[in-house]
């Protein structure tokens, strides 16, 4: 029911759109849709909403899906069984964004998934938060995760609690944290920034096992350094659909992935076209003539 | 279920579609135009004022986290007490100097000129804490660096190769190094430039094309309510 109201509301959306940019010259010369954004960026949203949706619809109709392993999502098992074995803690962070950030959201989806395994196992994890939105969508992801899990009874108001919304307080509570409790595996899964590498180095220090994840370009490589596993950009975001393997989740990742071969085949051809020069692809990408 | 799924998954629907609604359309479009300006603004107001409630929470937890902490004597307890400390102080004097309560009058300078006791603290005791830790950055990327040039296969060898030249090319000690080349103050930050326009920049516009296919796959997932780990719910 909610499924098919909010793809209607969708649908009716993108139909909106759409028709706005088709009938868009009106009196007195003023536009429906702002100008610079309806060549190539409403173009890339229907292409892409489309082939998601479809293949959605594909996957839910029983189709089956290849979705590539990722070997940062597998490790997550691993790590929480070391846990498990030395008795020691999980430690979990969701990043500095908010609610707001979609890394965050992706970050929760792990969460869950982590947080099931823990009470299932019944190890300790600990959920130290920056933002105050993310800290109370954790407390509820972690406690519903317990629930599920059939573990009410192991949890907690401690396992998520909130730090101070200053970078780098949160970063000395955090890497004290790790120094005194020595947790056996950290997730460091979400928004970063200049915090990353004291707390990936820090949590290196102390001999965990740790999988991190950011689409944070500049945050990457410092991950990637010192990390056991580093779910890069893309894998962060396919996560949750990757854990949860829900026909549907499933499905948008082939799209998004059906969406990336387009544009690298578009590419591939802009720049051919490019050397022979001819601009037309590229000047329809373009944004303000950028 | 209402309350709990349903209405979060329709306040969800409707607060995803708004930027993507406003991003495309006018005020001039006709019917809805004139609200695209008004929701644009009020969405993102909305967010400042629940980000605020959910604060009150989180002082809340570390009130309550800290005191349990300090009672059952766990590790690092006395650190506790200095948050406690910390949040008490700070947090009296900047509500009573923003209140202008008594001898507290205005949040940074006194009538007098003078710095407050709030800003005091910050100035001398927050500011150089937070400088600290910020300055620990240096030793820990040296550690971080020392751990990926290790030569340890042909891709790691690559990676010290390219990190050399680029250090060497943005250092004016580079310059100077291969200076007695002819042109060798030249090439060696050609040869970075090159480094860090071609291969790194193809490498990081992989990286970010993919992220923003996966960001906007999984927004897609969180507006039609596919995704729902943030919930807390499941169905």
């Amino acid at each position: 029911m909610v499924h098919g109201t909010a793809r209607a509301g969708w649908l009716g959306a993108l139909l909106l759109t759409a028709t706005g940019v088709a009938r868009a010259q009106i009196a007195g010369g003023e536009t429906w849709y702002e100008p610079t954004r309806v060549g190539a960026p409403l173009v890339l949203f229907l292409v892409f909403s489309i082939l998601v949706l479809v293949f959605i619809d594909r996957s839910r109709k029983g189709a089956q899906l290849f979705i590539r392993r990722i070997a940062g999502i597998n490790a997550i098992e691993e790590a929480v069984g070391r846990a498990t074995e030395l008795g020691k803690k999980v430690l979990y962070l969701t990043g500095a964004g908010s609610l707001e950030e979609i890394q965050t959201i992706a970050s929760l989806a792990v969460l869950r998934h982590v947080g099931s395994l823990t009470a299932r196992y019944a190890v300790d994890l600990d959920v130290p938060c920056k933002d105050p939105l993310a800290f109370t969508a954790a407390r509820e992801t972690v406690q519903e995760a317990y629930m599920q899990a059939g573990r009410p009874d192991l949890h907690t108001s401690d396992i998520v609690h909130y730090v101070t919304y200053d970078q780098f307080a949160y970063t000395a509570s955090v890497t004290g944290l790790m120094v005194r409790e020595k947790p056996a595996a950290n997730f460091l899964i979400g928004q970063f920034h200049a915090e990353s590498l004291l707390l990936a180095e820090t949590g290196q220090a102390t001999g965990a096992i740790q999988i991190a994840g950011t689409a944070e370009i500049t945050q990457l490589p410092f991950f990637a350094v010192v990390c056991d596993y580093t779910l890069m950009g893309e894998e962060l975001f396919a996560a949750g659909a990757y854990l949860s393997r829900e026909p549907a989740m499933l499905g948008s990742i082939k799209g998004q992935d059906i969406t990336k071969a387009m544009l690298i085949v578009y590419m591939l051809i802009g720049i051919l076209l490019q050397i022979f020069g001819v601009h037309a692809l590229k000047d329809f990408m373009s944004i303000n003539g950028s | 279920m209402f309350w709990k799924l349903r209405l979060p998954l329709l306040l969800t629907l409707f607060v995803g579609a708004v930027p993507i609604v406003t991003f495309f359309l006018t005020e001039h479009t006709p019917v809805i135009g004139p609200a695209v300006p008004f929701v644009r603004d009020r969405v993102e107001s909305y967010m400042v004022i629940i980000a605020g409630f959910a604060l009150l929470l989180g002082v809340v937890s570390v009130v309550q986290g800290s005191i349990r902490k300090i009672e059952r004597r766990r590790p690092g307890w006395p650190f506790a007490i200095s948050l406690l400390t910390g949040l008490l102080v700070m947090g009296a004097f900047g509500i009573l100097s923003a209140m202008r309560v008594g001898p507290f009058q205005g949040l940074l300078t006194a009538p007098d000129g003078s710095d407050t006791p709030f800003y005091w603290m910050t100035r001398n005791m927050f500011n150089p804490l937070q400088a600290a830790m910020f300055s620990l950055l240096a030793f820990y990327i040296a550690s971080a660096a020392f751990r990926a040039f290790r030569v340890r296969n042909v891709e790691a060898t690559i990676l010290l190769a390219a990190a050399f030249v680029v250090m060497l090319g943005r250092t004016p000690l580079g310059e100077y190094v291969f200076s007695w080349l002819p042109g060798g103050e030249r090439w060696l930050p050609q040869v970075t430039d090159w480094i860090m326009a071609v291969p790194n920049a193809a490498a990081q516009r992989g990286i970010i094309i993919g992220a923003a296919l996966g960001a906007a796959s999984l927004s897609l997932r969180v507006i039609l309510g596919i995704e729902r780990s943030y919930l807390g719910v499941k169905e």
